[in-house]
């Protein structure tokens, strides 16, 4: 964003209590007081409607229970005591925490190493590149889902078609020991180019004397990567992480897609999002469904939250 | 990669270097590539080609056109309504999400006013929400008003981007000087006034950004249209998609055709999304930004 911000906009203020001090007295001064709430108006009422209204409706509902014979009723918080003893929601999340221990460090790791190499210059075709990378992002999941489940397919992916052109045992995508990975390969391929392009916006941002100063002291180009650089974009690299992890534990559209594919695979309660999605909309039970959302996003919570502690700590001690 | 820098060679190694990082490139612009190039060589392709020709070659015969035909005319031509609708969801949507987002976010970025710092907290939290968390009680919410099943179910949850108020927030710091805000005021003008008349011209570029970003999420969205939409007339092109794909998965017989329309249908719904991001180059690539400050 800074390459589009017009010279006279450079001056930016530091502070952000002293912006706006009302001037005039009495009347004037009141109205003038609540212009910044009428400015905020309209998107707080959709945000509170349609977002925080939900949350608390969902919250509600959370709290019962509905019975063919009795209807509904209070239950107090016996659907997330349910929930917390539920393996199948457990084996969703473990699923997903496998899946992210491998899947984030891969694509992260490679969306910094093309980020540093774009922003080190020290590479052709560089607009083409970061064009190439981000451009999957632009697909729906729901296509990339689709196209990658036909790549893998037995019946006409051409990797099958390979494997029996040269006589050789297709490996099948699709199966139960391959799915994971496969799903992991179709997440990749959207998102590297995206977390890419955020780290590769930070880099573009670090003042260019630093790192000229770093190589009059005679630091060579990867070590500038690893000491001036990369600390200097520790927060975008912190927000792709804390981002994937969010992303990770509610994974819905590609293995909703891939169900559809091999339903002997991933069953209904493959993710947590997948199970919280079946028990609402094919057994219609809501309540439950709403708590199990509820425990979702409080793993989310701890997990994210831990991760920041975490890397904080890390920060502290050196 | 060598770190030596010998002052002969080092022309030599520095150009060694370039060619090594862009062939490390090459190859992952190749995986980048293929599903694209894959969905491209197939949508040429006819049923039968599809299962009998070689997947990342054209076959003998071309079929585009034969497909589109059928895309565009299966069912009474429900494909051009799901694109229609994608579209029409899309475009209100976003212009009204940006809309929002930019003075919310303008607000936030020049203005200090009581419960600032709480609200912001509050709408940067949402970010962290699940999407079932919310999707499953908007659901119940939207049918206790009769919404389920129009547009509106789609557009007005989509009209909250709490990423877009964050984003205008660092490009409103960012670009709009206190100065000029202050000799407006001077002069006279009315804050609103202000904002219509000066702000607006200044946030243009990160207003594209928000407008662009906000576009593509409802284009792509899935989750939403998959739980609020049963009518398959109000289908989005993501939800339709799934749909024929669901359909030509389950029965191996005779819905085996309706694979090329999966692909050909899924070709033409990321064409505009594609040519957004083509011609809006220069917003995204600097709208990310955001993620260097603190």
């Amino acid at each position: 964003m800074a390459s589009q911000i017009s010279s006279p906009a450079e001056e930016r203020s530091e502070s952000s209590g002293k912006r706006f001090a009302p001037r005039g007295k009495g009347r004037h001064r009141i109205l003038q007081a609540g212009i910044p709430y009428l400015f905020l108006l309209p998107f707080m009422l959709v945000f509170l409607v349609f977002l925080i209204l939900p949350l608390f409706y969902a919250l509600g509902i959370s709290l019962f229970e509905t019975r063919l014979a009795t209807g509904t009723a209070f239950a107090g918080l016996q659907n997330y005591a349910h929930a917390l003893g539920d393996s199948n929601f457990w084996d969703g999340v473990r699923r997903m925490v496998i899946f992210g221990i491998f899947q984030v460090p891969i694509m992260l790791g490679l969306a910094l190493v093309f980020a540093l190499v774009l922003d080190g210059g020290t590479v052709w075709l560089r607009n083409l590149f970061r064009l190439g990378f981000y451009l999957p992002y632009a697909v729906p999941s729901v296509v990339a889902a689709l196209i990658w489940g036909y790549l893998y397919g037995p019946s006409f992916g051409p990797f099958t078609q390979l494997a029996h052109t040269f006589s050789l045992p297709a490996p099948n995508f699709l199966s139960d020991s391959l799915m994971l990975p496969s799903i992991a390969n179709i997440v990749t391929w959207e998102f590297t180019g995206y977390n890419m392009i955020i780290m590769y916006a930070a880099l573009q941002s670090i003042p260019s004397e630093l790192n000229d100063a770093a190589a009059v002291d005679g630091a060579r180009g990867w070590q500038i990567a690893l000491h001036v650089k990369i600390p200097m974009i520790r927060s975008a690299i912190l927000l792709t992480i804390i981002f994937s992890i969010i992303g990770t534990l509610q994974l819905f559209n590609e293995p909703q897609i891939m169900q559809a594919i091999a339903p002997q695979v991933i069953g209904d309660h493959y993710t947590p999002n997948l199970y919280a999605y079946t028990l609402a909309f094919t057994n219609q039970q809501y309540n439950y469904s709403a708590a199990i959302s509820f425990v979702l996003g409080a793993v989310v919570v701890v997990f994210s939250y831990t991760f920041m502690l975490l890397a904080n700590r890390g920060e502290l001690r050196r | 990669m060598s770190t030596f820098a010998g002052s002969k060679g080092a022309r030599g190694s520095l150009q060694r270097r370039k060619a090594l990082n862009t062939a490390l490139l090459l190859i992952f612009l190749l995986y980048s590539f293929l599903p694209l190039f894959y969905l491209i060589v197939s949508s040429t392709k006819s049923n039968a080609n599809l299962f009998s020709s070689f997947g990342l070659w054209f076959a003998s015969s071309f079929d585009l056109l034969s497909n589109l035909h059928k895309v565009f005319t299966f069912n009474g031509g429900i494909y051009l309504r799901w694109l229609l609708n994608t579209a029409y969801y899309s475009v209100i949507s976003a212009v009204g999400a940006t809309f929002l987002a930019t003075m919310a976010g303008y607000v936030f970025a020049k203005f200090h006013f009581r419960g600032r710092t709480l609200l912001f907290a509050l709408i940067l939290g949402a970010i962290m929400i699940p999407q079932t968390a919310l999707a499953i009680p908007l659901y119940l919410l939207l049918s206790k008003i009769g919404l389920v099943n129009t547009p509106f179910a789609v557009i007005l949850p989509s009209l909250v981007f709490p990423f877009g108020v964050y984003l205008m927030r660092v490009y409103a710091e960012q670009s709009v000087p206190d100065e000029l805000l202050e000799a407006a005021r001077i002069d006279g003008a009315g804050e609103f006034r202000i904002f219509f008349r000066v702000v607006l011209r200044i946030l243009a570029p990160g207003f594209v950004t928000v407008l662009l970003f906000s576009f593509v999420f409802t284009w792509n969205n899935y989750f939403l249209p998959l739980i609020v939409l049963n009518d398959p007339r109000l289908y989005t092109i993501t939800v339709g998609l799934a749909a024929w794909n669901s359909q030509a998965s389950a029965a191996g017989g005779g819905s085996q055709a309706l694979f090329p329309l999966v692909i050909t249908g899924g070709l033409v719904g990321i064409i505009p999304i594609i040519a957004a991001f083509l011609f809006l180059q220069r917003y995204w690539q600097g709208g990310l930004t955001f993620g260097s400050l603190k």
